[in-house]
């Protein structure tokens, strides 16, 4: 297959990181305007799928990823933490609680505890994006390349 | 030491702590402390220890019963209680003291392995779980731990889990006692309802009536013996001496196998007046004690044998607590204290000959004499308790259920009692017979080379893992000898359960109908015994077990049948049902709901329609192309042009995540299709082409007007309206999609993300399986 150096190097160095910020902002913007958890975790996704299309490989600053399935448990802990922390402190399960804070020179910044909630979600998302890309498509190609050889 | 039983009697909810005590050293020993079993035995011990000294020091002359209760879920009212009368205190100490000892004696047979590690932790939660069953005071708790038991004992069974026998043990005794571990939990509802209580004191004060309750009666008959291995359910027991010696010893013989018993001793009180309670309990136990007797004589494996005498001994106590009889249950706590005894000692002496000279054939046996003499004496009067000779303390106890069961005022049931139990007591001085035998026999030369093989144990060890046999068999012969003093201050109190006065325990009753009886079941019983010959009889796997195996294969069969049916694997198959119950769904909803709406306005903007015009022109496309790969693309496009209809609507959230997940979708599908033919064949179609036009259109046009109808059938205010009020105000949120999302309906999401992981998780595994799986076809195309 050709390969593209350029469009390699442009995706590997700026684009993932530039869509992990995105994702980052769409995040946590989630709770007021567009965006959440969910789209945050495909926008990460989608950035690794280019990755994978330009470069046939699934690199984090050129080391091979491992693990995405981690990822996933990570998530999904992070939910559940946030889901069962309230009954510790007595209140019902799932209930937000709200953070005013007043930084000087900012200004008032509210946080909502159920933005933990929302960042399991985003990491849930991502690692399923990244299971099913190496499934579907790293261990795809072994498949091919075994192919190739039993039909020599 | 005399400030020490203060405080331990000062603490309200002290056995609730040590009961939990005992999980927490099973924890602790199945994960920080895995390597280290010997610190985490000696822990189990304290604890073990800790209990025995806590049930005396708060139910031994107390006025009334000690009760501790701890809430569980109290808007239904069920909580953890526990009741320290004589009986519990009594059972407790067998729990507490012989687990003490056993796994004493565990820290010598076991080589200190993972698998050791296991068995202790397994071993201490199994001890607080039966210590929570005989002091349970009401029926929920009881369940509660009852199942916790029925778990242990699977996974003790199951301890050498790479034994298929023993796996295959461990699960015919889990399915046999879970199902009656269903039918106490049934009956603990049906008592709920019926009675109001599940409570063992109230249920007795109220003696509740009605074919509900009786209902409910039958039900934890069945518990019961599915428990206690009774007719028809005795045959998982046998085969749970797969598990190693020690779980045999405790569990299997003398507490958890006593579960059932237990359950006897609470609810006979109550219910032995109701239906055919008694005639199920001797006709079970009757049974049993038959049964399992008859089957250890044909036993040639010392540990089988003992096995199914445990089955017939426990016949014998299934009939004198089940009964309901005031002496019968007094006469039914001494043998279970006999036996508790007895029993333990000849399984841990057994598990010593198997560890010191590698075998357990009674036909092998021969030799032992010379080498472990006081073992074998030991074992002997355990085996002389076993079958109720003079002066053991199992003839003392013998002769009082054959006294209790003569004098009983419980109708003919009574007489058929005696009569099983007289038969069935032949059995149990033959079979023990039969065991002295073979360890008395006289050195084979034949053998004795094979016993020479073996690796001697050292002193230490030989002396820790004989102490405990030794120890039984003395007390056997103390407790025999001081049979009325031990029936005093031991089994009266324990038999707290009735009120009536009850002779006593005694050596010498006098010459009377049931001395008369005892000498001649001895004296034909040792006849049997000296005269069936040591051959293995009968097949080493029971009818009940051939039975259950096959009731078992034929359920994972049908399973496996309705699945392949169900789930078929075609995907135009699923796709057919989905399009068949939808389509039928709507149209009857179309055909009974009301007016279809009227559309008042076809769109908002011009905009809209070019962008439905295009995605439909997409969707022929779908449909006409050849390619998938073309067809892939002409999906995403579909998608696409609905995102740009969201975000036309005012729902940019939608958009934005449709968007995504359609580019997503699309390089999945591509990546996927890499396996797949370029084109669709024509011939893979699954219906004739007429027949999935028609269900297209269909599908297309009953969709859109089942949305229009539902949309115009709202007779509430829309719930959106109340989220967007609250949404700000209590979630602190400004989108209220993503506040739905993360807050109001939060579970929902959960189980969203969840359901997510699993399905990622299973393409993971598909694809994995499917590459291991050409990789094998193409090694084996190399060797061919």
């Amino acid at each position: 297959m050709k390969r593209s150096v350029i469009l390699e190097e442009l995706v590997d160095r700026w684009l993932v990181k530039v869509s992990v910020l995105v994702a980052v902002y769409i995040t946590f913007r989630g709770h007021n305007a567009p965006g959440g958890g969910f789209a945050g975790g495909l926008i990460v996704g989608a950035a690794f799928v280019l990755r994978y299309l330009t470069g046939r490989q699934l690199t984090i600053a050129r080391r091979p990823l491992q693990h995405p399935s981690r990822l996933v448990g990570f998530g999904l802990l992070l939910a559940i933490v946030t889901v069962i922390t309230p009954l510790a402190v007595g209140a019902t399960a799932l209930e937000s609680h709200i953070w005013k804070l007043s930084i000087p020179a900012i200004g008032e910044v509210k946080y909502v505890s159920s933005t933990f909630f929302d960042l399991g979600v985003f990491f849930v998302v991502i690692g399923v994006v990244l299971m099913v890309l190496v499934s579907l498509g790293s261990e795809g190609d072994r498949i091919s390349v075994d192919d190739g050889r039993s039909s020599q | 030491m005399l400030v020490l039983p203060s405080v331990i009697a000062a603490q309200t909810n002290l056995l609730s702590l040590l009961v939990l005590a005992h999980f927490l050293v099973g924890a602790l020993m199945l994960t920080v402390l895995r390597r280290r079993p010997v610190i985490g035995a000696a822990f189990g011990i304290v604890v073990l220890a800790a209990m025995a000294i806590s049930v005396v020091v708060n139910g031994v002359g107390a006025s009334s019963p000690h009760t501790e209760s701890t809430d569980w879920i109290p808007e239904l009212g069920f909580g953890i209680n526990f009741a320290l009368d004589g009986f519990g205190v009594l059972m407790a100490l067998i729990v507490s003291i012989l687990g003490a000892a056993v796994l004493a004696y565990s820290l010598f047979y076991f080589e200190h392995d993972g698998t050791y590690s296991r068995f202790v932790g397994l071993f201490m939660a199994f001890a607080g779980a039966m210590t929570g069953v005989v002091l349970a005071s009401d029926l929920f708790t009881m369940f509660v731990f009852w199942e916790l038991t029925s778990i242990c004992s699977f996974l003790l069974i199951g301890l050498n889990d790479t034994s298929e026998t023993a796996r295959k043990a461990a699960v015919r005794a889990l399915l046999t006692t879970g199902a009656g571990g269903l039918c106490l939990l049934a009956a603990v509802g049906g008592l709920q309802v019926a009675a109001g209580t599940v409570s063992f004191a109230e249920l007795a004060a109220n003696s509740p009536q009605g074919s509900l309750v009786q209902a409910s009666a039958m039900l934890i008959l069945l518990a019961a013996f599915t428990k206690s291995a009774q007719f028809p359910f005795h045959f998982w027991l046998p085969g749970a001496m797969a598990a190693p010696t020690p779980v045999s010893a405790y569990l299997h013989s003398a507490t958890m196998v006593k579960a059932g018993v237990v359950l006897l001793a609470r609810t006979s009180p109550i219910f032995a007046e109701i239906g055919p309670w008694r005639w199920w309990i001797v006709l079970a136990g009757g049974i049993t004690m038959i049964l399992g007797g008859v089957r250890a004589l044909g036993q040639t494996d010392a540990k089988l044998l003992l096995a199914h005498s445990t089955v017939s001994q426990l016949g014998l106590l299934t009939i004198l607590f089940g009964i309901g009889w005031g002496p019968a249950t007094y006469a039914g706590v001494a043998h279970l204290l006999a036996h508790a005894v007895f029993k333990v000692g000849l399984f841990l002496g057994v598990g010593v000959i198997d560890h010191n000279i590698g075998t357990r054939d009674i036909r092998k046996l021969g030799g032992l004499r010379k080498k472990m003499p006081v073992t074998v004496a030991a074992l002997v009067a355990s085996a002389l308790s076993m079958a109720g000779m003079i002066p053991l303390f199992g003839f003392a106890t013998k002769e009082k259920s054959l006294v209790a069961l003569l004098d009983a005022e419980v109708g003919g049931v009574a007489t058929v009692a005696l009569i099983a139990v007289l038969i069935g007591s032949v059995f149990s001085v033959a079979y023990s017979v039969r065991l002295i035998r073979g360890l008395l026999l006289p050195q084979d030369d034949e053998h004795a080379h094979e016993s020479a093989e073996h690796h001697e144990a050292s002193a230490v060890s030989k002396f820790v893992l004989s102490s405990p046999v030794i120890v039984a068999g003395a007390v056997s012969l103390v407790f025999g000898l001081l049979a009325s003093t031990v029936g005093k201050w031991l089994v009266a109190p324990g038999s707290s359960l009735e009120q009536e006065a009850v002779s006593k325990l005694a050596l010498w009753p006098g010459l009377n109908t049931p001395f008369v009886m005892s000498i001649v079941v001895l004296a034909v019983g040792a006849t049997v015994g000296m005269t069936v010959p040591l051959v293995q009889k009968g097949s080493a796997a029971s009818i009940g077990e051939s039975v259950f195996d096959r009731v078992y294969d034929s359920v994972i069969g049908s399973a496996k049948r309705v699945t392949s049916v169900a789930q078929s694997g075609s995907l135009p198959a699923y796709v057919a049902v989905v399009i068949a119950i939808v389509g039928a769904a709507i149209t009857v909803s179309l055909v009974t709901g009301g007016d279809l709406p009227t559309i008042t306005r076809f769109s908002e903007s011009w905009v809209q329609v070019v962008i439905a015009a295009l995605t439909v022109v997409f969707t022929l496309g779908v449909v006409k192309v050849r390619l998938r790969f073309t067809a892939a693309l002409l999906l995403g496009g579909v998608g696409f042009g609905v995102a740009m209809l969201f975000v036309l609507h005012g729902a940019p959230d939608l958009a934005l995540t449709q968007l995504l997940v359609e580019t997503l979708t699309i390089v999945v599908f591509l990546l996927a299709m890499r396996r797949m033919p370029r084109d669709f064949s024509p011939s893979s179609q699954w219906a004739p082409r007429s027949i999935r036009v028609a269900a297209a259109v269909f599908i297309g046009i009953a969709v859109p007007l089942f949305a229009a109808n539902v949309v115009a059938s709202r007779t509430e205010s829309s719930v959106s309206e109340e989220y967007v009020a609250r949404s700000l105000t209590e979630a602190g949120g400004r989108n209220v999609v993503n506040v739905i999302l993360v807050d109001f309906r939060g579970f929902d999401t959960m189980g969203e993300i969840t359901v997510l992981a699993l399905a990622a998780m299973g393409v993971a595994n598909l694809v994995r399986m499917a590459s291991r799986e050409r990789r094998s076809k193409t090694s084996e195309g190399v060797v061919s």
